[in-house]
């Protein structure tokens, strides 16, 4: 059930076309920040070649792309889950799924699931352009896959947020900025506090992810953005069940 | 509450904020049953049908469907419905098939069923030509009968319908009307609308809300047989006087509308009153039902209220 519902999601996503122009617009401007890594990279390299323990290439176009794709989903996934609950809300269809043998935590996770697929389809157009060089040199692939796992992660809880605010409104608009508003604040808490060790820092979602990006996985990280994901989902399926009661 | 009942609603009651939109209601719904529920718009209607769905949970009492708290056991009550809401749920992204797959998979049709219940719902609501059309794309009317076909799909034993009717022109005004007289042999159906016909000519039991309280509650049949012994207008070519009609033993009371024509209210049927018109030689021209009773009672509860307030 929770898998219909979240193929439903994906499907719908697909026949808008906001899935395909999020997708070509955000691959444009990565292929690009891509381009531009490798050309640095390019200028490098004669000191790079002198130096004995150097950065190699997954360090320094790989990472960094991925980097640039963070901080653009950081932007581009309000609109991408803005729609989920409150468009259903907007239309009534939420009655179809409320008035069926369904749970509010069947719904709200297929919902997320749905998403989630979308955000890992966005990971491996991207993760295409760093294996394209595979074609004439080395990658580190457990800084590879440490990055891809990082990525899916930031954007699993990017996605529970946005259906956090999704489901507080029936405005598409508002849920979009209050995301955008929830996320960037998350994602530059840390600055204000200076120090590394801060309580703000914790809650930073850069903080978590930054180090998982130079290849270090840390359980500390892994449980951040899992209990990150879980808190927002539990709202949800409160916030929703709340909602039948007020009406 | 007898063991047979699909629904049994007890004391339902629902505020918004501290306005209260139903007020205490009870009834319930037998197999067979197709009960229009009537009520001027903001009587509470769309309110109550959204809390038998399970759309909207009730501030006090209970629903019972077949004998299942909706509310302790949402998922066993809730296989047993089907709900067209006032705004049919459509995903206007989706064509008919995959829209009715989907809803399929949510009332939990097993996979070998739901080819089968898709072309009966299909079949049912005249759909089969447009299943490969985008529901965006349909009319109105149509995208009405793709939500019909969702809340017929998994032959629920209850279908809930808000306002069926809304929007449609007279012919497929008809053609829905047949075919929820068609689903009452097999289904207990309850019909929320304010087109009274709609509910004289669908409906074997009726039940008028008002601000929120249960205000009538009745079959079909005793509210025709009222209605046979009710109110007429006649028109008399030779009129006695009205003391004279006044003592026929028929006739209950009399108001004269100008000289050949009276209001009577008789004890008998319509068919008793024109012998005895023509017995007495009064030349009958003219013998209507005055008022439609369902009518008549309908704007006698509904409208009472509205001018205290």
């Amino acid at each position: 059930m929770i898998a219909g519902i979240a193929f439903r999601e994906l499907r719908s996503m697909f026949l808008s076309p906001l899935a395909w122009s999020v997708l070509a617009v955000t691959q444009l401007i990565i292929a690009w920040s891509f381009f531009s890594q490798i050309d640095f990279f390019f200028t490098l390299q004669p000191q790079l070649a002198t130096m004995p323990s150097a950065p190699g290439v997954t360090d320094l176009v790989v990472m960094p792309t991925f980097e640039i794709a963070s901080i653009i989903l950081l932007m581009v996934t309000p609109l991408l889950t803005m729609r989920l609950l409150s468009e259903e809300k907007r239309n009534g269809t939420i009655a179809l799924l409320l008035s069926s043998p369904i749970s509010m935590t069947e719904i709200v996770l297929g919902k997320f699931i749905g998403i989630v697929m979308f955000m890992l389809i966005f990971i491996a157009m991207i993760s295409l352009m760093p294996l394209s060089l595979m074609v004439g040199t080395e990658l580190d692939m457990g800084k590879f896959a440490a990055g891809i796992f990082a990525l899916a992660l930031l954007l699993s809880a990017f996605a529970s947020a946005g259906l956090y605010m999704s489901s507080l409104t029936e405005n598409p608009v508002v849920a979009a900025i209050s995301t955008f508003g929830l996320l960037l604040l998350l994602w530059i808490i840390s600055n204000n506090a200076g120090e590394s060790s801060g309580a703000l820092t914790q809650l930073s979602l850069l903080g978590h992810f930054s180090p998982m990006l130079r290849g270090l996985i840390d359980t500390a990280d892994i449980a951040y953005f899992t209990l990150f994901i879980a808190t927002f989902l539990i709202l949800t399926i409160r916030q929703m069940d709340s909602q039948r009661l007020q009406g | 509450m007898s063991s047979q009942a699909l629904i049994s609603v007890n004391n339902l009651t629902r505020y918004y904020g501290d306005n209260c939109a139903v007020n205490d209601i009870s009834f319930e719904l037998a197999a067979g049953d197709i009960l229009g529920f009537l009520g001027p718009n903001g009587a509470g209607k769309s309110t109550t049908m959204q809390m038998l769905s399970g759309n909207l949970a009730p501030s006090r009492g209970e629903i019972l469907i077949n004998g299942i708290d909706l509310l302790d056991r949402p998922g066993a009550a809730k296989s047993a419905l089907g709900y067209l809401p006032e705004v049919p749920p459509l995903y206007r992204e989706m064509n008919v098939d995959e829209y009715l797959r989907y809803c399929a998979k949510l009332r939990r049709i097993s996979k070998a069923g739901i080819g089968d219940a898709m072309e009966l719902a299909k079949l049912r609501c005249g759909l089969t030509a447009v299943g490969k059309r985008l529901i965006g794309n349909l009319s109105k009317g149509f995208q009405q009968r793709v939500g019909i076909a969702q809340a017929i799909l998994h032959s629920p034993q209850i279908i809930i319908l808000d306002e069926p009717t809304v929007g449609l022109d007279p012919i497929q005004i008809r053609e829905i009307r047949e075919l929820i007289t068609e689903l009452g042999e097999s289904h207990g159906i309850i019909l929320s609308t304010h087109i009274l016909p709609e509910v004289e000519s669908v409906c074997n039991r009726v039940q008028i809300i008002n601000a929120g309280k249960l205000v009538y509650a009745s079959d079909m049949k005793d509210l025709l047989e009222q209605h046979a012994t009710g109110r007429f207008e006649i028109s008399l070519g030779n009129p006695p006087g009205v003391d004279e009609l006044r003592a026929t033993d028929l006739i209950d009371s009399v108001e004269q509308l100008d000289a050949n024509s009276f209001i009577v209210h008789i004890t008998s049927t319509a068919d008793r009153l024109a012998a005895v018109a023509v017995n007495n030689n009064w030349e009958l021209r003219k013998l209507v039902a005055h008022e439609h009773s369902l009518e008549h009672i309908f704007v006698n509860l509904t409208l009472g209220d509205e001018e205290i307030v």
